[in-house]
């Protein structure tokens, strides 16, 4: 009776399993791509240990907060400590919930791309029969794991600098610590990831909507390349603008009206859109993603925001909201029934206006068509990369002096950006100006809300000086500049615990 | 009649029975028996539980009996695993509770009984919950992460510690009328026995049986109010007022109300409760029977909470081919119908705002007052009425659970010696419910209410085999035993889709990927003991177990596990004529231990999870499921506990002095703990492992005195103490890492990790940072103290401070019998454990009121801090943890026994009782006592009064 000690689990799969048909593949791929839209598949991907709120470890939220929350973008309403407390503040530390999140979220897209990619590889397709069409199909969903967990190292070299390493050689249970990456290496990494894997990804615009292609794979690489400097030291701009090029050598095009960009059917935006995390009400259910775009900004009314109602969590700087002209369509603010002036930061939802730029509603003003019955998932699809991205990675590459590119093709897109941004407005094409101050306004107030603030304030130097400061920032009514150790986030002490080989960043 | 030999009380409930015959009988409340003797016959023999047996030769129609108390005595026989053994033959810790030394009361959970009276054993009730259990814990608890519940064995059938969804505890099933006794096994070398399973203690609790003779009809009520013993001390209305005019926004200032409401009081009830029993004994044609019958039903000091139970029992004990063949037949069965009220108004009713109304004028929710915006719309993340949470959730759920088992011992007719032992049994439990939430009520309002089904059913098999062989060669006693054991658990879980109130689909929801699960594991076991002795004075326990475990990898599966115990009777060897000295022995104690329990039943295996339909990705236009690995560990094995025991029994003028000294050592080794894995190498953050190790190393004393032993009458006064300490020896790969930081653990749900498992330190130590006060004494927010002197506050100022774990406890208890009067009380008390005031740390902060959208309350420790900001910085101070040292009164009572009212009934005994009577403590939150050291809103525990009247017919 000792076989009795054999117990294997009803429902749940073992690896011969799920690889032996293309459609495990293709499941197991689709594990990838939600991993940055939902908290979790099975239960939490992220433990309570890590985050104790599980509506708070989703890629993208958790991508906001470090990334909008940090800067003029945002000011955060609750004081409870399941919120992002420390975060609004600058005063962040090793332990703080909001910074571990991101970071484990990354490590768990890296590990599971790790795993699809090692039971993926030519060895493992041939040895389980796939050959033709087949074998081909594996090797692409192979190249955008690649393409998924360089993005993801691209996200921690960005907010953690150097950090631990594995990739699909690393055997789970083997218990050997991963070596930390020195920023340099792991910016070539990224960079060779990126480059290895341009021949197998599918052309641009050819693939299925919501997994990426080659042109996903250059926009990564114009972005990487514009903060190289930031990173190694040593500046890209004229890689960055190569990149740029390919990408909107593509076919790319702006879609005619700004404020359409975020609304419930925008995933028909593929003219301008280049990879997007997809959302939808009823399929893709998240507390983390863009329903939490939709539902943070204070005081947004249900009928206004396609939901059901405003969790009344964020509003605005004063600051940010004087970068917006009259005309200026992309300042889409709620500001019924809120003050412009943030006069006090907790507590008061009033203060400040509030965003409406993401809505769950169609462009002819309808419910989002597959919103949950009471209201809380939208269909809003977010674009981690799109056109505008591009034309203004460029133009700044081209006024940080990268060659390959010329400042009257740069004026251009820049004005193509505020024509689109100011409709009707005459001056609007005249606008543009190759200056500092233009460039780091106009990324602003472009990507408002995108989750690429932290990371331009930064390149531009004003991340923790004082060369800019707006209200509240480091926790003081008219700003105050901070030590620059914020420039980066610490490692979180957990990782320390099971690594203790890691160095940490400076000052934590 | 049957009287006692000290204070010369009759002894009711002793077994009478003619030597060599299958006629008996019992003595009733007043000590009296008739029995028909045989012709031929000439002995009987009189025993109880306690005392030692007599035989006594029938001398003529009356036979008087004088039983001696046996109590830490040398000749009762004691309950062990896997059989019995005479008391004096035992060389581990081993402790027994019988029945009359229960606490007294509405007790309507086993585990309750026994709380304070057994020295190393540590029983928290985890909140006032009708039907709530305890957590147990035997020797401080042996492990991080795994269970550190004891083994708890009923009728030789191991329970499962898991509940079945919808019942409170494990153990509520149980009817507490129906157990005879608990037999704790404390130390390795008497639970080895057990195993994989006994690294936390073993508890065994064997239920009444029954008795032969005639008829016998008792009937037992208890009826008890369970009232509030304390409240949280929180702003009244008037003070939230003044708050917000002096500090809040225009919005807060807004939404003020007029009224005064204490929202505890609108939330909680005087609670009535009552338990009835019936209990019948007796034999047909020689077999002894008894069934009981059991009604209790018992709200809950929350409104809306409610417990209904019926249970029956049924227990037969025939002999067969001339007490060749012994059977025991015991069935017990038991019905829940429970109304849970919806808990999370215990915290609600704190942090409500006490401005405000309860009711209001609209009717939309149910006409409870909720916050609304102008257009009458719910705001959205409000905190909700705390009474209409309770009033609108309907939660009722049927669970049933059934333990039963067949015993057939055979003495073979040509070698009396040897006994063949056969044991099937099986612990099977079932749940179904529904919660039904109206469709006006505002926690669902948006989607139409909420009508959840739920489903579950366990089946767990035990299948035991052995041969034990015992023999008297002269000075020599040998008892020895090989065996098998066969256990399986199984448990089904049905998933279903949610519907609104209307039991419609919600749109937007998905069903569930699969409609039901089976999780399923089985330990398969062989084992050894041999109890030897020489002459009374020397005496030997070995043991030794083999068991193969299904949750494990086929490489790691099978554990040994051994024991050996040595004891000396100092008594016989030496002072064997010595009358005052009645016992005096040294015992010794190793055994190797394991456990298994508390982790996953698949946690080796590499699976990967189908995700569900709502957590589904598209391409293109089509949605596909997720399939994604989770995180596990292949190299999982048992953890395995190392225990010594040095102790010494004594017992003076006949043992009217007795108690014993115990010294433990308990080490842990390969902790299953679930440890964070470095970035990037495993599929889940935290992953099962066996890592560190832990040493709980302790003194305990127990002392039973009888001061006072007159005719009329008798006073018992028992103390027991203990010291545990308990410390962390490693916990890295590699032992002795100088750099590794810890486990953070003792995380709350709104503030994060408050505790570090760190080496050096007793678990779960606080790991804070210390706070700052002014010169007044006041603290100052946000303000510690740069321990590392760096001019950063960084968390490496955050230092190690108290544990929750206390080290000393007590138990002192005492009967007083006078005549007909009885009386007598339990006091607990523990030492030395630290809480953090998770309460205290939310809601001394004026963002409690003013901090969010809508309007909250804090407590009036806000007047001590003056702190203004909620911060997760000013949350991890030290501050907050407090010394939670306490002296509880458990229980006293006062009975009096009426005797024979009629000739009908033969006794009528009445008692009165008061449980959780009082509390010394410095703790400033609502009760010192919480597990693992964080204290949230709990239930309260109450106090209740209670009057029980026995009738026996």
């Amino acid at each position: 009776c000792h076989k009795d000690l054999d117990r294997f689990p009803t429902n749940d799969l073992t690896a011969e399993k799920v690889f032996k048909d293309l459609g495990g593949y293709t499941n197991t791929l689709a594990k990838l791509y939600v991993s940055f839209a939902v908290t979790g598949t099975n239960g939490r991907d992220i433990p309570q240990e890590i985050v104790s709120d599980e509506g708070n470890t989703g890629f993208l939220r958790q991508l906001w907060y470090l990334q909008c929350l940090t800067t003029d973008e945002a000011i955060w309403t609750w004081s409870g400590n399941t919120d992002p407390v420390g975060v609004q503040e600058m005063t962040w530390n090793a332990s703080t919930q909001a910074v571990a999140g991101l970071y484990f979220r990354c490590y768990y897209i890296i590990t599971q791309a790790n795993n699809f990619i090692m039971e993926s590889s030519d060895g493992k397709i041939s040895e389980r029969g796939f050959s033709g069409a087949a074998a081909e199909t594996i090797k692409q969903y192979r190249a955008e794991a690649r393409f998924l967990r360089a993005y993801s190292y691209s996200v921690l070299l960005d907010n953690f600098g150097a950090v631990p390493f594995t990739d699909e050689t690393y055997v789970v249970g083997s218990g050997v610590s991963p070596k930390q990456l020195s920023k340099q290496e792991l910016f070539s990494y990224i960079e060779n990831e990126l480059t290895a894997i341009e021949g197998e990804l599918a052309d641009p615009k050819t693939n299925e909507l919501g997994r990426a292609d080659k042109a996903a794979a250059w926009a990564l690489l114009s972005r990487l390349y514009l903060n190289a400097n930031v990173y190694t030291g040593t500046p890209k701009y004229s890689e960055s603008i190569a990149a740029a090029n390919k990408v909107i050598n593509a076919g790319y095009s702006l879609h005619n009206d700004y404020t359409q960009l975020m609304l419930a059917d925008n995933h028909t935006l593929t003219n301008e859109f280049i990879w997007t995390i997809r959302f939808d009400g009823t399929g893709t259910q998240s507390f983390s993603g863009t329903s939490f775009l939709v539902h943070a900004p204070s005081g947004i009314t249900g009928e206004a925001s396609g939901t059901n109602g405003s969790w009344n969590c964020s509003r605005i700087t004063e600051d940010f909201v004087n970068k917006f002209t009259g005309t200026d369509v992309r300042g889409q603010f709620w500001t019924t029934g809120q003050t412009k002036a943030v006069t006090t930061l907790l507590g008061d939802p009033t203060a400040g206006y509030s965003s409406k730029k993401f809505r769950n509603l169609t462009r002819d003003g309808k419910p989002g068509p597959n919103t949950n019955a009471n209201g809380d998932f939208v269909d809003v699809d977010f674009p981690v990369f799109r056109l505008a991205e591009i034309y203004l990675n460029y133009a700044e590459a081209v006024w940080r002096g990268g060659t390959g590119g010329d400042n009257s093709t740069a004026l251009g897109y820049l004005r193509a950006l505020a024509v689109r941004g100011r409709p009707g407005d005459a001056a609007a094409s005249s606008a543009p100006a190759l200056t500092e101050n233009y460039l780091i306004d106009e990324r602003g107030r472009e990507l408002f809300w995108e989750c690429q603030r932290r990371t331009d304030l930064i390149r531009f130097g004003m991340f923790t000086t004082s060369k800019y400061l707006w209200d509240w920032k480091g926790n003081v009514r008219n700003g105050t500049a901070v030590d620059n150790k914020y420039n980066i986030f610490p490692i979180p002490d957990v990782d320390r615990t099971s690594n203790p080989s890691i160095v940490q960043n400076t000052g934590y | 009649t049957v009287t006692e030999d000290v204070s010369n009380l009759p002894v009711s409930g002793a077994t009478v029975e003619v030597k060599g015959t299958n006629y008996a009988t019992v003595t009733d409340s007043a000590g009296n028996y008739r029995l028909v003797v045989p012709e031929g016959s000439s002995t009987l023999v009189f025993s109880f539980v306690g005392y030692t047996n007599l035989e006594l030769p029938v001398t003529g129609a009356v036979v008087n009996a004088v039983l001696t108390h046996t109590t830490g005595s040398m000749e009762s026989v004691v309950v062990i695993g896997y059989g019995t053994a005479r008391k004096k033959d035992l060389t581990g810790a081993v402790a027994t509770v019988s029945a009359k030394d229960f606490q007294k009361g509405n007790i309507t959970t086993p585990d309750q009984l026994i709380a304070g009276k057994v020295s190393g054993v540590a029983i928290t009730s985890n909140g006032g919950r009708p039907g709530q259990g305890s957590t147990i814990r035997i020797r401080g608890g042996s492990s991080l992460n795994a269970s550190n519940d004891p083994l708890i064995v009923i009728d030789g059938v191991p329970v499962d510690n898991g509940t079945i969804s919808g019942a409170a505890n494990p153990l509520s099933f149980i009817n507490p009328n129906d157990i005879e006794s608990f037999t704790v096994l404390k130390d390795a070398s008497a639970s080895a026995i057990y195993g994989s399973r006994a690294n936390n203690g073993v508890i065994i609790i064997t239920t009444k049986k029954g008795k032969a003779g005639r008829i016998r009809v008792s009937y037992s009520t208890n009826n008890s109010l369970s009232t509030l013993a304390k409240k949280l001390d929180v702003l009244t209305g008037d003070q939230v007022r003044d708050i917000v005019n002096e500090y809040g926004s225009a919005l807060h200032k807004g939404q003020v109300g007029t009224a005064n409401t204490d929202w505890q009081d609108v939330i909680y009830r005087p609670a009535f409760a009552s338990d009835n029993n019936v209990t019948i004994t007796g034999g047909i044609k020689q077999i002894p029977y008894r069934i009981s019958l059991g009604y209790l039903n018992q709200d809950g000091l929350l409104r809306t909470d409610n417990l209904k139970r019926t249970s029956v029992g049924l227990a037969l004990n025939p002999t067969f081919f001339n007490n060749h063949l012994k059977v025991d037949l015991n069935l017990k069965g038991s019905v829940q119908n429970t109304r849970f009220a919806n808990d999370g108004a215990v915290g609600a009713a704190i942090s409500f705002d006490p401005t405000q109304p309860v009711y209001m004028d609209d009717p939309t929710y149910g006409g409870y007052f909720q916050w609304t915006e102008a257009d009458g719309t719910l705001v959205l993340n409000r905190a909700n009425n705390p009474l209409g949470m309770l009033e609108q959730t309907f939660d009722k759920q049927k669970p049933m659970r059934s333990i039963g088992n067949l015993q057939l011992d055979y003495k073979f007719h040509f070698l009396p010696e040897l006994r063949a032992n056969v044991n099937l049994g099986y612990d099977a439990s079932s749940n179904e419910g529904t919660k039904l939430i109206p469709a006006n009520a505002a926690t669902n309002f948006l989607d139409g209410g909420r009508f959840e089904q739920g489903k579950q059913s366990r089946f767990n098999s035990v299948f035991d085999f052995y041969l034990n062989y015992a023999k008297d060669i002269a000075k020599h006693r040998i008892d020895a035993t090989v065996g098998h054991s066969y256990n399986n658990f199984r448990t089904k879980n049905y998933s279903f889709r949610a519907l609104n109130a209307s039991k419609d689909t919600i749109a937007g929801t998905t069903a569930p990927v699969y409609p039901f699960d089976i999780p399923e594991n089985t330990l398969i076991s062989y084992w050894g003991r041999l109890l030897y002795n020489y002459d009374s004075r020397y005496f030997l326990t070995a043991s030794l177990r083999r068991d193969g475990s299904s949750r494990f990898a086929p490489e790691n599966r099978w554990g040994w596990f051994p024991s050996v115990g040595l004891a000396w009777s100092v008594k016989n060897e030496l002072f064997k004529n010595t009358a005052d000295l009645s016992e005096l022995k040294l015992r010794f104690g190793y055994g190797l231990t394991g456990q298994q329990d508390g982790i996953g039943n698949y946690d080796y295996l590499a699976r990967y999870g189908v995700g569900g339909l709502s957590a589904a990705y598209q391409f293109d236009n089509t949605f596909y499921n997720a399939y994604g690995p989770f995180g596990y560990n292949y190299n999982l094995k048992w953890e395995e506990l190392s225990s010594y025991n040095i102790a010494l029994d004594f017992g003076f003028l006949r043992n009217r002095i007795n108690g014993s000294i115990d010294f433990y050592v308990r080490e842990s080794k390969d902790l299953l703990n679930a440890i964070p894995q470095a970035a990037g190498t495993n599929f889940s953050a935290y992953v099962l492992a066996n890592v560190g190790t832990l040493r709980n190393s302790g003194v305990e004393f127990t002392l039973n005195t009888q001061p006072v032993a007159t005719e009329k009458v008798s006073l018992d006064v028992n103390f027991n103490y203990t010291y545990n300490k308990n410390e962390i020896t490693n916990l890295t790969v590699i032992p002795d890492d100088p750099t590794y930081p810890g486990i953070p653990t003792g995380g709350t749900q709104s503030n994060g990790n408050t505790q570090l498992h760190y080496v050096g330190y007793p678990r779960n130590t606080f790991y804070l940072y210390q706070q700052v006060y002014d010169t007044n004494g006041k603290p100052l927010e946000g303000v510690f103290v740069d321990r590392n002197g760096d001019g950063n506050i960084t968390t490496d100022d955050k230092y190690l401070n108290h544990s929750a774990v206390g080290q000393h406890m007590f138990g002192l208890s005492s009967n007083l019998a006078v005549n007909k009067w009885s009386g007598g009380f339990v006091t607990r008390a523990v030492v030395g454990n630290y809480l953090y005031n998770n309460v205290f740390a939310d809601r001394s902060t004026r963002t409690a009121i003013t901090g969010a959208y809508t309007l909250g309350n804090g407590i009036s420790n806000y007047f001590n801090t003056g702190f203004t900001q909620g911060t997760s910085i000013s949350a991890m101070s030290d501050l907050w943890v407090e010394n939670a040292s306490f002296i509880r009164m458990d229980n006293i009572f006062v009975g009096y026994n009426f005797g024979s009212l009629t000739k009908y009934i033969s006794s009528v005994r009445a008692i009165a009782s008061v449980q959780n009577a009082f509390i010394i403590t410095k703790y400033k939150g609502l009760d010192p006592e919480a597990n693992n050291g964080i204290d949230n809103n709990i239930y309260p525990r109450p106090r209740i009064f209670t009057l029980g009247l026995n009738f026996d017919f």
